[in-house]
């Protein structure tokens, strides 16, 4: 029983082989990345460190500065807001012309559109994708440049990320619902619009706007990280604070971060469930 | 003395009474089978002797030394000396039959050994050795949820025997097997327990595989011991009343499987 | 009642949404005025004859890769740590030690990767280090939430008897926990690397390396052709890290 030979193990070979293969990704990784946990404890970056983060305690809470803070958040809310409101006005019309559920030619080929319909939709769904995979951020930048420092960028960044992606998903519902009666309508010769309306949009607008809230709780978050490049916000004043070396401002604008992201996680928990 | 109990008692966390009062000594090399009713108790005497429950009452020795008198430490070191073979052995579904097998002796290994088992295998030839006396040899580097329940049984058991410890404890070990395979089985405990010398004690709910494996037969009714006789003395009349209107209760179901979950984090 | 909030929250959103242009003062006449619309296009007009010279090119390569290095070695360090904390917080250490560590995974959660970016290039200095570290700790916080659930959720028999086994807890835990979570562990964990490339390539505007910093010192310098390029680089990243997770979650079903 002893001297028996092991068994071969089956996996040990491919084992090694995924180990070796691990370490050969992550060794040129680790070196790219430049991971050097020692900065942080290094003397001087750690002493800095420290009284910038000694001085998080107690938040800055002088009247001017919460006037600031107060409209700073203010701020925040309404650049996502009206971001979010120039979306929908994008992406409304582009879900309509990137959605099949629409097609004339699809009435009477069983679902199907014509090539040349396709052909057609294809522009638009190439511009929604290429709208939301350059991050919003990019798009505050590049408008920061554009239009100048301000609100203004950060709002029309947020208009156009989001008219991307909410045009994607509303195109996607339109087409989820039940197609039937839009098909009907459209084969006894109403106009698509009236089509749409009466025929997509019923079943569709509980689905659409419980998305569009979602969206909005993540333009809040986004509109506070757009400050950082200067689109204006809550953002630029954490910068505009961190660069000073500020701990105690930081501090009270971070509280002010998180309590506006829980907020506006409860307000659009309640509206999603008002609405589905 | 393998095990020493007066006046034992058990109550559970709700409250219910499972076991009262029950005296019970083990020598050495001794084989014990525990009969009796659903319900009876059987399961949590068991746990009881392997440490698993800590009685409301009485006297416990347990290889020597009171378990609950131990440090945390010095009880775990005694539990590696205790081998308890599950009901349905709780083995994680995807780990290999080798890695389960070999997880007997943890135990005894220190940590680093035991961690770098789980990358390779350092004793396949202990664990193919111990499934060989099961006839389980060619399942040694399959995954757990790839055997039946009698096939997962005798993983546990083969873990167990792996372990080497000084008291084998079985609940119900051969519950999912067939009857000449379950007989098999009962003789390699018996077996392993004669050739080592040390104490096997097991629940069975099939009377005649007790009478024919185990030379010392338990009777546990309403978590009192009934009788306990060598099995030669047992008698019709106390099979009966040891039986007598048994509920047909259902048995306690195995713990659910996991659900998978599903991957749903939204993106901001 | 239920019909006057279906009336009046309509006209309450209608009214945020028409403070908030207000509230702003941007005026949309001007913004989408001649003037203003002729100024955009010339500006985006640069940005039509992308730098595509072999330089340009190669720089561009490795701030991919440094992009990618970033996300990979930060989700690795976050899966550790998102470990670490997942244990006291899936109630293995005591009801103190699990509230501490929820605490702190919320902390960590709550503030965003640029954020902590921007924290960890004081603390650390400019360069893909601090990015790492913003995308490890923020990561950590993610990860460590979702392995705590999955821990929780996980049967805890398996491990028990590794310990009636005389198993100590690392051992119970290797053995009888981790490969019931593992498949899971790495779902998420590989989810949230798909999320950190996108993030990994922006967070160097606050300085913390990747393709970010080379587009925004571009664009500080007035570079518009080497500035496409990059915002290129990024698209294909992006849409090539969705076609690639895409096919494999379809191909795996993780999903």
């Amino acid at each position: 029983m002893l001297n028996r030979a092991a068994p071969r193990d089956p996996a040990a070979l491919p084992r090694l082989a995924l180990s070796l293969l691990a370490v050969a990704l992550l060794w040129p990784g680790l070196s790219l990345s430049e991971l050097d946990l020692g900065v942080l404890l290094h003397g001087d970056s750690a002493a800095t460190m420290g009284h910038f983060v000694a001085a998080f305690w107690p938040p800055e809470h002088g009247r001017e500065f919460l006037e600031l803070l107060g409209r700073a958040t203010l701020e925040t809310l309404a650049i996502a807001t009206a971001g979010m409101s120039l979306a929908l006005l994008v992406a409304l019309p582009a879900a309509l012309l990137a959605s099949r559920a629409l097609s004339l030619s699809a009435v009477h080929r069983g679902g199907r559109p014509a090539w040349w319909g396709a052909l057609l939709r294809w522009p638009v769904r190439g511009l929604l994708i290429v709208l939301r995979s350059v991050p919003e951020i990019v798009w505050a930048l590049l408008f920061v440049r554009a239009v100048g420092l301000g609100p203004s960028a950060g709002v029309l960044a947020i208009a156009i990320t989001y008219a991307g992606m909410l045009g994607k998903v509303y195109a996607e519902i339109f087409e989820s619902v039940d197609p039937r009666p839009a098909r009907a309508l459209l084969g006894s010769g109403s106009p698509r619009l009236a089509a749409f309306l009466y025929g997509i949009l019923p079943n569709a607008a509980a689905e659409m706007l419980s998305y569009t809230v979602y969206r909005w709780e993540c333009a809040i978050r986004a509109s506070v990280v757009m400050g950082f490049v200067g689109a204006g916000g809550l953002g630029q004043q954490i910068d505009l604070s961190m660069r000073m070396f500020a701990g105690g401002e930081v501090a009270s604008m971070l509280l002010t971060f998180l309590l506006l992201v829980l907020l506006a996680d409860q307000l659009s928990r309640l509206l999603r469930e008002r609405w589905t | 003395m393998t095990l020493d109990l007066s006046g034992v008692g058990l109550t559970h966390a709700n409250g219910q009474v499972a076991l009262r009062d029950i005296d019970l000594k083990i020598a050495p090399g001794e084989r014990v089978a525990i009969i009796g009713p659903s319900g009876a108790g059987k399961t949590s005497l068991l746990r009881l002797l392997a440490t698993a429950l800590q009685p409301a009452g009485g006297r416990l020795e347990v290889l020597g030394a009171d378990p609950w008198r131990l440090s945390a430490a010095a009880r775990q070191k005694l539990r590696a000396r205790i081998g308890l073979i599950h009901q349905t052995p709780p083995l994680p579904p995807r780990q290999r039959v080798v890695t389960t097998v070999l997880a007997g002796r943890l135990g005894q290994w220190s940590l680093g050994k035991g961690l770098l088992n789980l990358l390779h295998p350092l004793d396949s030839a202990g664990a193919a050795a111990a499934l060989a006396r099961l006839d389980l040899t060619e399942k040694l580097f399959e995954h757990c949820d790839q055997l039946s329940g009698g096939q997962l049984q005798r993983v546990g058991i083969a873990r167990v025997l792996y372990q080497a410890p000084e008291l084998i404890l079985a609940d119900e070990p051969v519950s999912a097997m067939d009857p000449v395979l379950a007989g098999h089985t009962l003789g390699v405990l018996n077996e392993e327990a004669a050739r080592r010398g040390i104490a096997l004690l097991a629940s069975l709910h099939a009377v005649d595989l007790a009478l024919a494996h185990f030379p010392r037969i338990l009777g546990v009714r309403e978590g009192r011991l009934v009788f306990d006789r060598p099995a030669q003395a047992l008698t019709q009349a106390e099979l009966d009343a040891l039986y007598a209107n048994e509920q047909l209760q259902s048995r306690p179901a195995s713990p659910p499987a996991t659900t998978p979950h599903v991957l749903h984090i939204p993106r901001c | 009642m239920r019909r006057l909030a279906n009336v009046l929250l309509p006209l309450a959103l209608l009214a945020a949404v028409a403070a908030s242009f207000g509230y702003l003062e941007i005026d949309l006449g001007a913004l989408f005025g001649t003037d203003s619309l002729r100024q955009m296009g010339d500006y985006a007009g640069s940005f039509l004859h992308p730098d595509l010279s072999p330089a340009h090119l190669q720089a561009i390569g490795r701030g991919a890769l440094e992009t990618l290095a970033m996300s990979a070695v930060g989700t690795l360090l976050a899966a550790g740590l998102g470990l670490l904390l997942a244990l006291p917080a899936g109630g293995r250490c005591g009801m103190l030690a699990g509230g501490a560590a929820r605490l702190l995974l919320n902390a960590l959660r709550a503030i965003p990767e640029l954020v902590w970016a921007a924290l960890m290039v004081l603390a650390a200095g400019l360069g893909p280090n601090a990015g790492t570290l913003a995308l490890a700790l923020h990561t950590a916080g993610v990860l460590g939430r979702l392995f705590a659930e999955a821990l929780e959720n996980t049967p805890s028999e398996p491990a028990e008897a590794v310990r009636l086994a005389g198993g100590g807890r690392i051992a119970a835990f290797c053995y009888g926990t981790l490969p019931g979570v593992w498949p899971q562990l790495l779902a998420y964990s590989l989810y949230r690397w798909e999320n950190n490339i996108r993030m990994a390539s922006v967070l160097g505007f606050v300085g913390a390396g990747g393709l970010g910093q080379m587009l925004y010192l571009s664009l500080s310098l007035f570079q518009q052709a080497q500035a496409s390029t990059v915002i290129l680089a990024m698209l294909l990243l992006v849409l090539g890290v969705d076609a690639l997770s895409g096919w494999s979650r379809q191909r795996w079903l993780w999903s």
